[in-house]
């Protein structure tokens, strides 16, 4: 299994990361009283576990080998897709999707404000990676700046609010008609760009639009955010926060059910179709007759649409905004739930957005290192698992 | 005299690649201009834009070398930069309290802190470029991505977020003192300094066998590879090139502005990728070129307009760039073969 050869390998590893590290980890010092604080221990710390984690990486490598020229000698049935038969079993589905439903019907009831804050946040998430999905999954643009639309949304509502008293049923739907516009908008330079490019630019977007709404005071109030924006209200009732904060929770389920029931249709349409193979094969797509400029446009403008409508929720979830909500972590994070979920796959952004979302809440412990593990997650996942937790399956057609 | 050294420096220092911006009050602006009717002003903005525009260049460099030899956008390059920055901060901190000449600590410092980063460009490149080297083109980038979060976070936790002070390695030049209303003898050093490592990597690329190889590799991998070539060392060495320059640049600008802290290596990264694609990604007279007009852009656009949107108008430049010209300046527009 593991030879000496690996395990001078995982030495040499060790030193090298021990020697990487060095000057960051063991050393920090205070420049204005020039002292010195050295913190040897970590430097063993980095140097047994990167030998640790090389060991096990190649114990990992040498059995899944041994299996598959195993499985190709014929000695061995392949046994993953028995393993996890039930999981295709209706009757499995059907409890599985009543638990769930039953759950999340009954979630308000069981816990506190504070968790049901929370779990609204959480689903928040679960729009924005739906609507990345769209960009980043489905059609394969990157855009890293899709809280640009995010904050776009949430200042509609904060803005026209305070300027005309509107509520939020009203700039609910214009809040998403504002995201399209701008995505179009957007969509437009960045037509001819390829995928690199793209990033860069959308990444530039989203920063011009945190920067202006920092700094043009008169139109957004700067960095001191506009506050006092109302939470959605239910035909003029009067409710307590309490009722409020489990009316806004009832109504972010409907989003969420909202956005998988159109999201799904939506990539089992033409267009959706259309994005598939634009991601594939930009040139044999243009072959086929698909119409680029007007795939990559709608694909950007529906994208935005939800990141709009998801920030006109977040306005009236917080009640109060500013510019520093909407900066490019917020993209990194939205686009780590749609990477860890698996690309394309509406399942699998849904437990992505769950999972980065809760796990950091509830391990309260790692809430320093939350980035960093985001961080970690993408480049992990691009390196062994690049289809995402739950891999899209793609729709076949049956040929008749 | 006090007055007009104390203005450069606000100018040029303080709006320096994302540091925290000092900025002057509108009135204040209009006072400065009073004081500087046309000509001075108009120079001292224009060295000020050289200045940036040649650490721009130390770090588009990188950008341009990588993407010439494997098309890759290197996002974590910013963190590079900043590692160096930061390992120029720790070394030079701890060689001070030993008491160590002035010009010592400067070498030394500029050795290790050089050392370090292109240690890191080279690990980064093995674990999460290499393996995805015939992955799909969005997988490396994303990875990248990764990475550059990862990097910053990862100094962020084992230092401070809080900005540092970072002491003044370069010294201050006597003899540039009649100049001081101008350029700054640190200034000068920036520019000489960019001058000469931008000569070297110049000849290093033109005259000598592995620059050969760098251009080979660069126009065609897999013949490289027929050819002999070692290609992935090829790569490897460009990482290690490209990051000790980044970190040479860290080094400068961190001295110049007198202060660092882990999140410096996102807006630098961009301005600088955006100074590469200005100039034509993948060619390095192009990132020099381009680095040297937004510098430039951004001294006078700062100086003349407004400096509220410093950081907009880079990102601004880039749009209409990738608008009107997606090639850049001196790049080829390349034509995809079926």
């Amino acid at each position: 299994m593991i030879t000496l050869k690996d395990i001078r390998k995982a030495i040499g590893i060790g030193l090298w990361f021990m020697f990487l590290t060095f000057p960051l980890l063991v050393i920090k010092v205070n420049p204005v009283e020039k002292t010195v604080i050295w913190r040897w221990h970590t430097m063993l710390l980095v140097g047994v576990a990167s030998f640790g984690v090389y060991l096990l990486y190649r114990l990992v490598l040498t059995r899944r080998d041994v299996r598959q020229e195993r499985i190709r000698l014929g000695q061995e049935q392949e046994t993953t897709k028995s393993n996890l038969h039930f999981l295709k079993a209706p009757q499995f589905r059907q409890s599985l999707a009543g638990t769930g439903i039953l759950f999340v019907l009954v979630f308000p009831a069981l816990f506190s404000t504070y968790q049901i804050n929370i779990m609204i946040t959480a689903l928040m998430y679960v729009v924005l990676g739906l609507g990345l999905n769209i960009v980043v999954g489905v059609a394969g643009l990157l855009n890293l700046g899709y809280v640009a639309f995010y904050a776009v949304g949430a200042y509609t509502y904060a803005l026209l609010h305070l300027h005309f008293g509107l509520g939020f049923w009203t700039v609910l739907p214009l809040g998403g008609l504002l995201g399209a516009v701008f995505g179009i908008l957007l969509g437009f330079p960045v037509l001819r760009l390829r995928g690199d490019y793209l990033a860069i630019v959308t990444l530039g977007f989203g920063e011009i639009i945190r920067l202006v709404l920092e700094n043009w005071n008169e139109f957004s109030k700067g960095p001191s955010g506009i506050a006092d924006i109302p939470r959605p209200g239910f035909f003029g009732l009067d409710m307590s926060l309490e009722t409020a904060i489990i009316y806004l929770y009832y109504l972010m389920i409907g989003m969420v059910i909202f956005t998988i029931f159109v999201v799904n249709r939506l990539q089992n349409s033409r267009i959706g179709r259309a994005w598939f193979a634009l991601r594939e094969d930009e040139i044999a797509c243009q072959a086929m007759g698909i119409d680029k400029t007007r795939t990559k446009l709608t694909a950007f403008a529906l994208g935005a649409t939800w990141a709009g409508m998801a920030g006109v929720f977040f306005a009236a979830k917080t009640t109060f905004i500013n510019p520093a909500s909407f900066t490019f972590i917020e993209s990194a994070i939205i686009l780590c739930i749609v990477v860890l979920g698996g690309m394309g796959s509406i399942v699998g952004v849904i437990v992505g957005a769950l999972v980065l979302i809760l796990v950091p809440e509830y391990l309260r412990v790692f809430a320093d290192y939350r980035m960093l593990v985001f961080g970690a997650v993408l480049v992990v996942m691009m390196l062994l698992r690049p289809q995402g937790i739950v891999a899209n399956v793609r729709r076949t057609y049956l040929q008749p | 005299m006090v007055v007009t050294t104390h203005a450069v420096t606000v100018i040029s220092a303080s709006q320096f690649l994302g540091y925290a911006t000092l900025g002057l009050e509108p009135d204040q602006l209009l006072q400065h201009l009073a004081r500087y009717p046309s000509m001075d002003y108009f120079i001292e903005l224009l060295f000020s834009g050289l200045t940036r525009g040649s650490i721009y260049a130390l770090l588009a460099l990188g950008y341009t070398m990588v993407y010439g030899i494997i098309g890759l956008i290197n996002f974590a390059h910013g963190e590079i930069y900043m590692i160096g920055a930061y390992t120029a901060l720790i070394v030079s901190t701890v060689l001070s309290i030993y008491g160590l000449p002035p010009l010592t600590i400067l070498v030394v410092t500029a050795l290790a802190a050089a050392l370090w980063a292109a240690a890191y460009g080279f690990t980064v490149e093995r674990l999460a470029y290499r393996p995805l080297r015939n992955a799909p083109r969005l997988s490396p980038l994303i990875s990248a991505i990764g990475m550059s979060i990862f990097l910053q976070n990862f100094v962020l936790l084992a230092q401070t977020s809080d900005f540092q002070p970072f002491p003044s390695l370069i010294p201050e030049l006597a003899f540039m003192e009649p100049f001081a209303a101008v350029i700054g003898s640190k200034d000068l050093t920036i520019l000489i300094v960019a001058a000469l490592v931008m000569i070297l990597l110049t000849f290093m690329i033109k005259f000598t066998r592995t620059g050969k190889a760098m251009r080979a590799t660069s126009q065609d991998r897999k013949m490289a590879l027929l050819v002999g070539i070692n290609v992935d060392n090829i790569i490897s060495i460009t990482f290690l090139i490209g990051s000790a320059l980044a970190a040479i640049g860290g080094l400068l600008i961190a001295s110049h502005v007198g202060q660092i802290n882990c999140s410096i290596g996102f807006i630098a990264g961009i301005k600088a990728f955006t100074a590469a694609v200005l100039g034509g990604i993948g060619s390095i007279p192009g990132a020099v070129l381009g680095s040297f007009v937004l510098g430039l852009t951004e001294a006078f656009a700062t100086g003349y307009v407004s400096s509220d949107y410093e950081d907009a108008f880079a990102f601004a430049l880039l749009v209409l760039i990738l608008i009107f010209r997606p090639a850049g300046l001196l790049g080829k527009a390349a034509i995809d073969k079926v």
